[in-house]
């Protein structure tokens, strides 16, 4: 009786452990910290923990989803589909987003619209989405406290086995916060401890080249390694909108067409591209930007050559541009064992 | 600046010390600076971005889609003409709503002081190419082709064509790089002398940018010849930089 009570005890004395974020180096000398809420510290336990909730086929409503089966770790946790079907067969309207260096969206605002503030509400949706995992919170917590781990790996992590949609949520997060991508031949390049091909190089200059493909003034550059700006644009994809983007969000018409920038690491592995998973390749994707632009009045100023269509790149330079894409690949991140199942 | 701290710090030791009778405790205070910005003397705030709804001094209608800017080096002068520099940079971003207001991120003694300046933008020596992480992260880099460094601002927006088409244009100013020669910049940031200030406890003080300025003083813009790929093109950044000076005017010091 008394072993039992020293054991409940020590239980419910359990400190988590302080998780130790490995930020690349670049990142280190380039970013700012990454943002991780004081309300939800990073710890072993939670982030384990978080990592089974990832995968576990329990949160959807008839056991078949998890968050993994839309944000697969090989495809750079986005989907390999255009858009993805639910529980139930049913599709959505958008391609699912990578899940890379969340923890350095300082604008807090997830999903390609933004609609999501927050990391920890993000994870809350999914859920309870009729076309995705079409579940209800009681459901899940029901399914979580009658599971022979859960309770005990939620006391470990939030200091209780009451467990609810916050700490499920909260978990997620965590998880989703260590999701770090660094280490491509690009930013090895950087680095000193890889060379790039001429043609490489050539892309890179056609990226940064306000004159050429002026890619930088969204997506990041040497300076910036998350490959993104995080920001809304509307880069003029369609002339006419089906869809209204941060303008359903804020109910905004200047924000109408609007999506945010998605990071350029992994592009190898995050096909289709776009938020409606309109382009199968790269080449598409670098046509458009060449030669595909549609006016919209939203259309970001900094589609600056819209009138002729797009940047007008020659074919070799559509080539090179590819070329240094690809060089943000990053294996070490797509095979991290601590990022699967 | 160190020395500067020091010096302020031994010198409040000092004033306090001096008398047990009348304690006279003076601390070094931080500042607040905040920037607002107008059209022609009318406030705008980002709730007016993407609308056609301004007219420049060519008679070209345009919006604003993007506005942010970097101002550096907020020093006040002593009346013995010792400079005291109170903040390293700050990112002003309209669009965002972002950085509008901020405290110093030094103190200095209460007291008169002959000028308060700043730059707007960064001076060459402190325009390194990604030595701020902040701005990295903020994605305001310039590429290394065109001297690298930092964006001094970044204006979008779209006008109103000779075809009478909306048309974009990107109004960034940078250092001024001779792209045949890129080590030999001219430093295009500038400061300005706002006057003499008394600071306070909490003294506030009101920056204004009137944005139809840079359109106007001295060279009358047409945005049909200058648009867009205005970074590398040395000679509009001279003509930036000019248009630059009569953009800031001192709204209010408060106490």
């Amino acid at each position: 009786m008394s072993c039992s009570n020293q054991d409940t005890d020590l239980e419910e004395e359990y400190i988590p452990v302080p998780f130790s974020l490995k930020v690349p180096e670049l990142f280190q000398q380039k970013l700012i910290d990454p943002l991780i809420p004081n309300n939800n510290p990073l710890t072993e336990e939670g982030v384990a923990l978080g990592r089974k909730l990832f995968f576990d086929k329990k949160l959807s409503g008839n056991n078949t989803q998890a968050c993994a089966t839309c944000h697969k770790p090989q495809n750079s946790f986005t989907d390999d589909t255009r858009f993805s079907d639910g529980i139930e067969g049913v599709f959505g309207v958008r391609n699912s987003m990578p899940l890379i260096n969340l923890a350095w969206n300082f604008s807090d605002r997830f999903a390609w619209d933004g609609k999501e503030l927050g990391l920890e509400r993000q994870a809350l949706e999914p859920v309870i989405n009729p076309i995705e995992m079409h579940n209800n919170w009681n459901n899940v917590v029901t399914r979580l406290e009658q599971d022979p781990e859960y309770p005990i790996l939620f006391s470990r992590a939030f200091g209780t086995t009451s467990i609810d949609s916050t700490l499920v949520a909260k978990a997620i997060a965590q998880f989703e916060r260590i999701l770090i991508s660094g280490n491509s031949k690009f930013d090895q390049y950087l680095l000193g401890n890889a060379t790039l091909s001429l043609q490489e190089l050539n892309g890179f200059a056609v990226f940064m080249d306000e004159e050429k493909g002026d890619c930088f003034h969204c997506h990041g550059s040497d300076n910036n390694p998350l490959w993104t700006d995080n920001k809304f644009h509307n880069n003029g994809l369609d002339a006419n909108f089906n869809d209204l983007g941060l303008g359903t969000v804020t109910g905004d018409p200047n924000d109408n067409g609007k999506f945010r920038s998605p990071t350029l690491r992994n592009l190898t592995f995050s096909a289709p591209y776009m938020h409606d998973g309109r382009f199968a390749t790269l080449e598409e994707v670098i046509n458009h930007y060449s030669e595909g632009l549609q006016f919209s009045p939203t259309i970001d100023p900094l589609m600056k050559k819209v009138s002729q269509g797009g940047v007008q790149l020659s074919a070799e330079e559509k080539i090179a541009l590819k070329a240094f894409l690809l060089t943000l690949t990053d294996f070490e991140f797509i095979n991290n064992p601590d990022f699967r199942d | 600046m160190k020395k500067k701290i020091l010096a302020i710090i031994c010198f409040s030791i000092v004033i306090t010390s001096c008398s047990e009778d009348k304690d006279i405790i003076l601390n070094p205070v931080a500042i607040t600076l905040n920037f607002n910005h107008s059209w022609n003397g009318t406030e705008i705030t980002n709730a007016d971005f993407g609308q056609l709804k301004f007219t420049n001094e060519n008679d070209q209608m345009l919006s604003i889609e993007r506005l942010r800017y970097v101002v550096s080096e907020v020093s006040l002068t002593h009346e013995s003409g010792e400079v005291t520099v109170l903040n390293d940079y700050n990112l002003v971003d309209l669009t965002n709503n972002e950085g509008m207001s901020f405290r110093t991120s030094e103190g200095i003694l209460p007291g008169e002081y002959s000028a308060v300046t700043f730059r707007f933008g960064l001076k060459r020596a402190d325009n390194t190419d990604g030595a701020y992480p902040d701005l990295n992260t903020a994605n305001f880099n310039v590429p290394a082709p065109l001297g690298g460094g930092y964006h001094f601002m970044q204006f979008d927006g779209k006008y109103i064509n000779t075809a009478s088409a909306e048309a974009p244009f990107n109004y960034h100013v940078i250092s001024a790089i001779d792209p045949t020669n890129i080590n030999d910049a001219v430093d295009t940031s500038f400061t300005l002398n706002v006057g003499r200030v008394t600071v306070g406890s909490n003294t506030n003080i009101t920056i204004q940018m009137e944005v139809s300025e840079w359109f106007k003083n001295p060279n009358i813009w047409d945005l049909n010849e200058y648009d867009i790929n205005l970074m590398g093109n040395y000679d509009v950044q001279l003509l930036m930089n000019q248009n630059g000076s009569s953009v800031f005017d001192l709204v209010s010091i408060t106490q």
